[in-house]
């Protein structure tokens, strides 16, 4: 099992969860989060006083997939979110030991 | 004594203390979140502690009868013949409108004030200021002006207070920038306003307060308020109009702080002139105002200085702005009961306005230094700065605007 961690502009956030769930995705976890990478922050005016604020709003998407779907869905997410522009984010792809089901107990690919 | 004349200031009175809780609004939205109460408190609590002043001797000193020009003597302490007969400054509404009418100005002055020293003054050291300053250097300077005083003698035109409040409070707001000194991390950390729409809500109470404010000024519902009324209106929208496109030129985008600044910079702007000039002059007052203050609050950045809301800038020389372009616009055309200025043939008026305001800048300024350092050496002017980077509200007040769940 793997899981995905993606950190995308908000606003395809939609078109990405779409295109998860075509793929046979189950769930996953948004958080809004704020960082930056190379594209660092935008510029605020305030009478003339200007301000860059370094942390950008981005969303960060955790999925858990079984391993055979990993590629795809990195494949899904990386044509999605792609606007080609600087700061449509990044894939962080992790090993997972092991996923139970609070309420059942279950275990394993099963319980994603 | 006039009953329509008497409605009229009345509810222009009313109109008036709506611009201090409208100004609360303004400095509030302005300033970072953990500062909001104490700053509007400062303009807010003026409503009460000016008004005892204004009972007791305030209101004798600005206008009782005359002592060498200066300031009012006592006589009219604790309001003694200030009836609801009709008063010397008006036969036709009762003395105690005009005194409430005057009062509303001599609250929002101070608290105008607030704005060049927020997020880091003692709340004590505020009150001790706002009282000495109010007697000291309000009252004489509304006196030379309104009350008979020697600028009133040389013909000095101030139709609702260019010079008194808004010359004033600017200068006193640089003096109070100069010695309570910068914010931590001024110019380091960006100190951005945590709420622009509850500005914007100021700025529109303000706007709207000072329709009583200009109009109230003529003293009856005549023509004379009718040409302030409309005069407040178009120069104001025309401020707002320049700064904006002064923004855009230079940064590439027009911003709604900029609109609401140009507001402040229209209204502050057409005050002397209001009663004076006609519709056409008042426009162009207003789209110079918008783009000199803007000017004038970029050079704070470049100077240093920290004047946290830009009284400088908006009041001090928009309010100079506005008492030099008396002596240029004023025309007996727009109001036979006044003067022509310069573009009308007279120049002496021209010169007359450039002595009042320098009189009142180097008054306030001098007097408003002193009290501060005064101040500061009995009391201390600041928080400590682990309570400056707590917040004034938590450390001065035990109470916080906003509670995050």
């Amino acid at each position: 099992m793997r899981k995905i961690e993606a950190i995308i502009k908000p606003f395809k956030l939609d078109d990405v969860k779409e295109a998860l769930n075509a793929l046979g995705v189950t769930g996953m976890t948004v958080s809004e989060v704020k960082g930056f990478g190379r594209q660092k922050g935008h510029r605020e005016v305030y009478r003339g006083a200007e301000y860059v604020v370094e942390f950008q709003p981005k969303l960060k998407l955790e999925i858990v997939v079984d391993s055979e779907l990993t590629e795809r869905v990195v494949d899904a997410i990386l044509k999605i979110a792609r606007t080609g522009k600087i700061g449509d984010g990044k894939i962080f792809v992790f090993p997972v030991e092991e996923v139970i089901r609070i309420r059942t107990g279950e275990s394993g690919a099963g319980a994603i | 004594m006039d009953s329509g004349d008497t409605a009229f200031m009345l509810v222009a009175s009313a109109l008036v203390m709506l611009m201090t809780p409208g100004l609360a609004l303004f400095y509030g939205g302005l300033v970072r979140s953990k500062n909001v109460l104490g700053t509007m408190l400062q303009s807010f609590i003026c409503l009460g502690v000016v008004s005892i002043l204004w009972v007791l001797g305030g209101y004798s000193l600005a206008f009782g009868p005359d002592v060498g020009l200066f300031i009012g003597n006592l006589d009219w302490f604790a309001l003694n013949a200030v009836g609801t007969a009709p008063g010397p400054y008006s036969d036709s509404i009762p003395h105690l409108v005009f005194c409430a009418f005057q009062l509303m100005f001599a609250i929002l002055t101070p608290a105008l004030i607030t704005g060049a020293f927020a997020e880091r003054l003692k709340f004590s050291a505020f009150m001790a200021f706002t009282i000495l300053w109010s007697l000291l250097v309000y009252a004489p300077v509304c006196h030379w002006v309104w009350g008979g005083g020697w600028l009133a003698k040389l013909g000095a035109l101030d139709f609702a207070g260019g010079t008194v409040i808004h010359i004033n409070s600017g200068v006193a707001a640089l003096a109070a920038a100069l010695v309570v000194g910068k914010r931590k991390g001024y110019q380091r950390e960006p100190f951005p306003p945590h709420n622009l729409p509850m500005t914007v809500l100021g700025a529109g109470l303000l706007w709207f307060g000072w329709f009583g404010f200009n109009a109230g000024s003529a003293l009856s519902a005549g023509e004379i308020a009718a040409l302030a009324f409309l005069n407040t209106q178009v120069a104001t929208g025309a401020g707002a109009v320049s700064w904006i496109l002064a923004e855009w030129v230079r940064l590439g985008k027009p911003t709604t702080l900029g609109a609401a600044t140009g507001v402040l910079a229209g209204l502050v702007a057409i005050t002397p002139a209001a009663g004076f000039v006609g519709p056409v002059s008042a426009v162009v007052i207003g789209l110079v105002a918008g783009v000199v203050c803007y000017g004038a609050v970029i050079a704070k950045e470049r100077l240093g200085y920290d004047d946290s809301l830009d009284v400088v800038g908006v009041h001090g020389v928009g309010g100079l702005w506005g008492a030099l372009a008396t002596g240029l616009f004023a025309s007996t055309a727009a109001n036979p009961d006044g003067v022509n200025g310069l573009f009308f043939g007279n120049a002496h008026q021209f010169f007359i306005q450039a002595v009042g305001a320098a009189a009142a800048l180097v008054y306030s300024f001098v007097l408003s230094w002193v009290l501060f350092k005064l101040i500061d050496a009995v009391i201390g002017l600041r928080v400590p700065l682990e309570d400056e980077v707590q917040g004034l509200d938590l450390t001065q007040h035990s109470e916080t605007g906003y509670t995050w769940t």
